[in-house]
């Protein structure tokens, strides 16, 4: 875990937006670190953006706790996606959610990392609603598998396409 | 569920021949009479509306399961309309994808075009290098296209409850602004206008006066509308009390723009999270507490007020100056700079054949679309075509809420309430 991810020479640019609207993040990867520890991963922060890499075993606690925390809030789910990183990674996919916290106006990453192998991940709906469509879509076109979703079907591709079209040994022509 | 089997694959034959003996061999079986015993008793009915509905606006299929005429249960089924947009733009360079994000939502291309260059500016950190000129025309552009947006939806809403003629007079309105577009960048509906650094090139000198026509028009037109619909008993009875959604379930499901500030959240990422220079602004966020059908339209309506607001605020702002951001590996020369200087002409060449880096890193930024939340999320590897785009199309998220909402309302009800969402299936299916 890289302990000095937020030291102020990171980035100057993101640093300062820190520092004047989202002074309550910086608080909140703390409190994250100090109570989920050897969950977290890292927390990277990039172009005023802070990413949470967190075990795939707790990433519903830690929504949940990021959810009722007085001091995070984050109430919004604004996204959730999947990213293939390539066929030669390990991990190979990734889960990113983006969360946003309207009561303290902030916003956060969390990301979670799974193999080819055992490509699955706990499903958030549960914590959020709004995670239903989003996890649909990524099982659809990234191939990740929500365990615990209500209903995990295809939701755009038809229902006779096999494979998922956003894995990078998906072809672009010839279907 | 009552849902009646006739026996038509037997009746059709193993050539598919219609055979009229199976007819009379199927037609009055006991097992047949049974069925339709039951599914009379069994009051619940499925009906799959669309998708070829026309108040579905667009390809949306819903599977609906009615006790009499009453909603139990509202199912959509999308993807009709998915051509694989963010598969398209992993092999497209950054500024070819500009022109894919056109036809997500493809009444607001100008918010979708903000959304992406905006995204892109922040994974090459040149954020606030674009000029103060760039940013006003950005802003009057977006809210120009957010006033059409809301038109069609407003005609189109008011089409699907029974009030023909609104239709007609919003698309005139529409009609102004499309052709200010066409004066600006010769597109209407697939604009492409914004480029990663800036505009393309400056708007021309005669548009501020065509905006400033249409400008002193709008508050009329809007006037009109407002007394033909906000006032009539018939269009409040069809609205109000329909389709409630409260602000802590609206959030919890996601819901973002105009029909979550309906509900009486007042967040709206122009003042949560200011972009473009929105902070500087002089507008009002309205919210309605009731969370109904009428309350969205209210948000609506008084949401225009405001972005005619911000569009004279703009107008006064023009002050001549640059339009692209001082980098010349981004953004294209100008083009009696090019054909006079070696450098910009190298730049010209580059720029056109092989587009430019991004450095490696991912971004999410998000814009307020007329619709709600537009996000985009870019993954790059450091080449000059993203790794991986994904949109987090607000029309997606919002229509996800339909069965929560139309759960207990009439049929007819449900129509009123897709309206009111304001969706558009070509960014929900992307």
């Amino acid at each position: 875990m890289s302990q000095d991810a937020l030291t102020p020479t990171d980035d100057a640019q993101g640093e300062n937006l820190v520092v004047e609207k989202r002074t309550g993040l910086e608080q909140v990867t703390f409190l994250v670190k100090d109570k989920f520890g050897d969950s977290i991963l890292d927390i990277a922060k990039k172009i005023g953006e802070i990413t949470i890499f967190v075990k795939r075993e707790s990433i519903v606690e830690l929504c949940l706790f990021l959810r009722d925390n007085e001091e995070s809030k984050f109430d919004l789910l604004s996204d959730l996606t999947g990213v293939d990183r390539g066929i030669e990674e390990d991990p190979r996919f990734e889960v990113n959610y983006h969360l946003t916290s309207l009561p303290k106006r902030m916003r956060l990453r969390l990301k979670v990392r799974v193999s080819e192998e055992d490509c699955s991940v706990p499903t958030v709906t549960g914590v959020w609603p709004t995670a239903d469509w989003h996890e649909r879509e990524t099982f659809d076109l990234v191939g990740v598998r929500f365990e615990g979703h209500p209903n995990l079907r295809k939701i755009l591709t038809p229902d006779d396409l096999e494979g998922h079209p956003l894995r990078k040994d998906f072809p672009l022509r010839g279907y | 569920m009552g849902k009646i089997i006739l026996p038509f694959n037997n009746i059709l034959g193993t050539k598919g021949h219609f055979d009229m003996s199976k007819v009379l061999e199927y037609a009055p079986t006991k097992a047949f009479e049974q069925q339709i015993r039951e599914s009379a008793l069994d009051s619940n009915i499925t009906v799959s509306m669309g998708p070829q509905h026309p108040s579905t606006h667009g390809v949306l299929r819903l599977e609906v399961v009615l006790d009499g005429e009453t909603v139990i249960s509202a199912t959509p089924d999308i993807g009709y309309l998915h051509t694989g947009m963010e598969k398209i733009m992993e092999t497209k360079k950054y500024q070819q994808n500009i022109t894919v994000t056109d036809r997500m939502d493809y009444l607001n291309p100008m918010g979708n075009n903000l959304g992406y260059v905006m995204c892109v500016e922040k994974l090459l950190d040149i954020v606030d290098d674009i000029p103060p000129r760039a940013q006003t025309i950005r802003v009057l552009l977006v809210e120009l296209q957010r006033i059409a947006s809301h038109m069609v939806w407003l005609g189109t809403h008011a089409l699907d409850i029974g009030a023909m003629s609104m239709f007609f007079y919003c698309f005139r309105e529409r009609e102004k602004i499309l052709n200010i577009f066409e004066a600006v960048c010769g597109g209407r509906m697939t604009v492409s206008f914004f480029r990663v650094g800036g505009l393309p090139y400056d708007i021309p000198d005669f548009v501020p006066s065509l905006i400033k026509d249409f400008c002193d028009n709008f508050p009329a037109a809007l006037k009109e509308y407002d007394t033909l619909l906000t006032g009539n008993k018939i269009y409040q009875a069809r609205t109000r009390g329909v389709g409630i959604i409260t602000a802590e379930n609206a959030i919890a499901w996601g819901i973002t723009g105009p029909s979550l500030r309906g509900s009486g959240h007042d967040f709206d990422i122009r003042r949560y999270f200011p972009y473009c220079g929105y902070e500087t602004y002089d507008f009002d966020v309205p919210v309605e507490k009731e969370g109904d059908v009428f309350a969205r339209y209210m948000v609506r309506m008084r949401e225009l007020k405001e972005s005619h607001k911000i569009v004279l605020q703009a107008l006064e702002r023009l002050k001549p100056g640059p339009v692209k951001a001082d980098s010349p590996k981004i953004c294209l020369p100008e083009r009696d700079v090019m054909l006079n200087q070696m450098d910009a002409l190298i730049h010209h060449f580059l720029l056109a054949g092989l587009g430019f880096k991004v450095p490696a890193g991912e971004a999410y930024h998000s814009i307020e679309g007329s619709k709600g939340e537009y996000g985009v999320y870019i993954v790059s590897d450091g080449s000059e075509y993203p790794y991986r785009v994904h949109v987090r199309g607000p029309s997606f998220v919002n229509l996800q809420a339909l069965p929560v909402m139309a759960k207990g309302e009439m049929i007819a009800d449900t129509v009123a309430i897709i309206g009111s969402l304001d969706i558009v299936l070509g960014e929900i299916d992307r």
